[in-house]
């Protein structure tokens, strides 16, 4: 940006040529506003993933101020590129070398004043975005730096205070258990509407991803790590759950629907599945926010078990030598 | 060297590329194992259809032989086929007889020891009617029998005595030994699709978390139930 930005305009011993700047300046003024007013009016509440919940409004919020803010960029770009090749290209029979390069210093002043305000500006707003949505509905991992509000109680649950989910991820499936409902597991993920949910993402196995994608939610689920993600749900209705980390033969069939329902229904829900899963319940081991499925206590441990010298589960985590396989 | 020759050799060298292509793809990636087809009789909420599954500790007919993998019998021949694919009529009711001749293995998370999809949610173990089994406690599991999309797990039983444990069988398809016999049923979706299968328990030894080679390959321990209309 620190060419001549007249090359076919007034100069010694040539006539006074168009402003070729004022050109572009009115071009790109008329398409840009064009552009955010189409991007801020018709595809802003078309936006991914939504406004099914918190994080997800927030994210499309970001994701419009992201458009909003670069579709004058890139205008800039494009038409200047087309300007220059209407108006700059080379014609039949002009053999002249085209006008010498200097440097402006105004000009990379300018660039790179506001580039770097441009820069600055997104770093401040994405801080304020994380903070504002409490993490923005990414894993914070083991000890959240911004946490919603409400006291968290794992010995029970009322409405107002976050409800905390526990998400389980095991080739090729995950399950969640409610710590706050006497600890069941289960296939299903609900969730009552306008509370604050606190997600608790481990794995049994490998590397795994948590995406509810209609609720603004990714966090990594990784072996003997909790990962720790806010969302609120806004809105009734189903959303979908996805393993988002390759993680074996069926990854791709690694998916879920869940809901969001009204807080008496969700607490009907936990009550039912909490007399439904009781039995499996009762061997689970105690609540805790990492597995490790290589250590069996041995009071869980029958007399078989202890005859056949059998401590864990089969497998084990990944091997020092990793990712090193036999 | 002449143009023909150079031409000849440029043909010849082109047409091994393509057909070590071609076999690479017929011989490696569009082979697998055969499909046993149940749905001889048509579809239909009335239909009943039977099957019958063998977990076995070893696999002698496979370049695998230490691998843990799971046989089809066959319903015309009776014959034991080393295959995880099979063809179900949709709608009918499903009832499936499992032979269980592995030993056990603790699972990863106990709650795959929850009998779920199953009509009446609950199988049968040896004659005995169980809605969960504790893996750890017993160590009675050798496997399961898990098609998510239908919501299906069934936890399979294994000898469970250590006289049995270590007696299993040592040829495939296991013929004689030590076994336990699940028994249950499910209803198949009412509209055509692939349900891929698979068992959660970590057998796969040697692997990492016990649940690579035979517990990642069609025709061992996952495999696909087809639905037909």
């Amino acid at each position: 940006m620190a060419a001549e930005s007249q090359p076919a305009g007034a100069g010694p011993g040539r006539p006074a040529g168009p402003s070729h700047g004022m050109r572009i300046f009115v071009l790109w003024l008329v398409v840009s506003v064009a552009a955010d007013l189409l991007i801020g009016l018709v595809l802003g509440p078309h936006l991914p993933p939504g406004t099914m919940s918190s994080a997800a409004h927030d994210e499309q919020d970001a994701i419009l101020w992201m458009a909003l803010a670069s579709a004058p960029v890139v205008a800039f770009v494009l038409i200047y590129f087309g300007y220059a090749l209407v108006v700059w290209r080379h014609r039949e029979g002009d053999d002249e070398d085209g006008p010498a390069l200097h440097g402006h210093a105004r000009i990379q002043t300018a660039w790179i004043a506001g580039t770097s305000v441009i820069v600055l500006a997104l770093a401040v707003f994405g801080t304020v975005e994380l903070i504002d949505s409490h993490g923005a509905g990414a894993g914070e991992g083991p000890a959240p730096i911004w946490k919603p509000p409400g006291h968290v109680s794992l010995a029970s649950w009322t409405p107002g205070s976050p409800v905390v989910v526990q998400v389980i991820a095991q080739q090729w499936r995950f399950t969640y258990r409610y710590p706050q409902f006497g600890g069941f597991e289960t296939y299903q993920l609900v969730l009552p509407e306008n509370q604050w949910v606190q997600f608790d993402v481990t794995s049994l196995d490998v590397i795994h991803s948590f995406w509810a994608y209609q609720l603004g939610v990714k966090a990594d689920a990784n072996p003997n790590v909790n990962n720790v993600a806010y969302t609120k749900p806004t809105q009734l209705g189903r959303f979908t759950v996805r393993c988002a980390e390759l993680c074996g033969l069926w990854h791709g069939a690694m998916f879920n629907y869940g809901s969001v329902v009204a807080p008496a229904r969700f607490q009907s829900w936990a009550a039912a599945t909490k007399s439904f899963m009781a039995d499996v319940t009762s061997f689970l081991p105690a609540y805790a926010t990492t597995y490790d499925p290589t250590v069996i206590p041995a009071f869980r441990s029958g007399p078989v078990m202890k005859k056949l010298g059998l401590t864990s589960a089969g497998g084990g985590y990944y091997p020092p030598q990793d990712p090193v396989q036999p | 060297m002449s143009l023909p020759v150079r031409v000849g050799t440029l043909l010849v060298a082109f047409l091994a590329v393509v057909g070590g292509a071609i076999f690479v793809v017929i011989h490696f990636l569009l082979a697998g194992p055969p499909v046993i087809d149940f749905t001889a009789g048509g579809s239909g909420p009335g239909k009943q259809v039977n099957i019958v599954l063998q977990e076995d500790p070893q696999n002698t007919v496979s370049t695998k032989p230490d691998w843990v993998s799971y046989f089809i019998q066959d319903p015309k021949t009776k014959q034991w086929v080393h295959t995880t694919l099979f063809k179900v009529p949709a709608g009918a009711t499903i009832n499936v007889t499992v032979l269980g001749y592995d030993g056990c293995t603790p699972a990863r998370n106990q709650f795959f020891g929850k009998v779920t999809g199953t009509i009446g949610g609950t199988e049968t173990i040896d004659g005995k009617t169980v809605r969960a089994v504790d893996t750890w406690k017993t160590c009675s599991v050798g496997h399961t029998f898990s098609i998510p999309g239908i919501g299906l797990n069934v936890p399979m039983g294994s000898p469970t005595t250590i006289a049995e444990n270590n007696a299993l069988c040592t040829d495939s398809p296991c013929t004689s030994g030590p076994k336990a016999t699940m028994k249950f049923s499910f209803h198949a979706p009412k509209t055509s699709g692939n349900y891929f299968w698979q068992c959660r328990i970590p057998c796969g030894g040697g692997f990492v978390t016990g649940f690579g080679g035979p517990m990642q390959t069609i025709g061992f321990m996952t495999g696909n139930m087809e639905v037909t209309s």
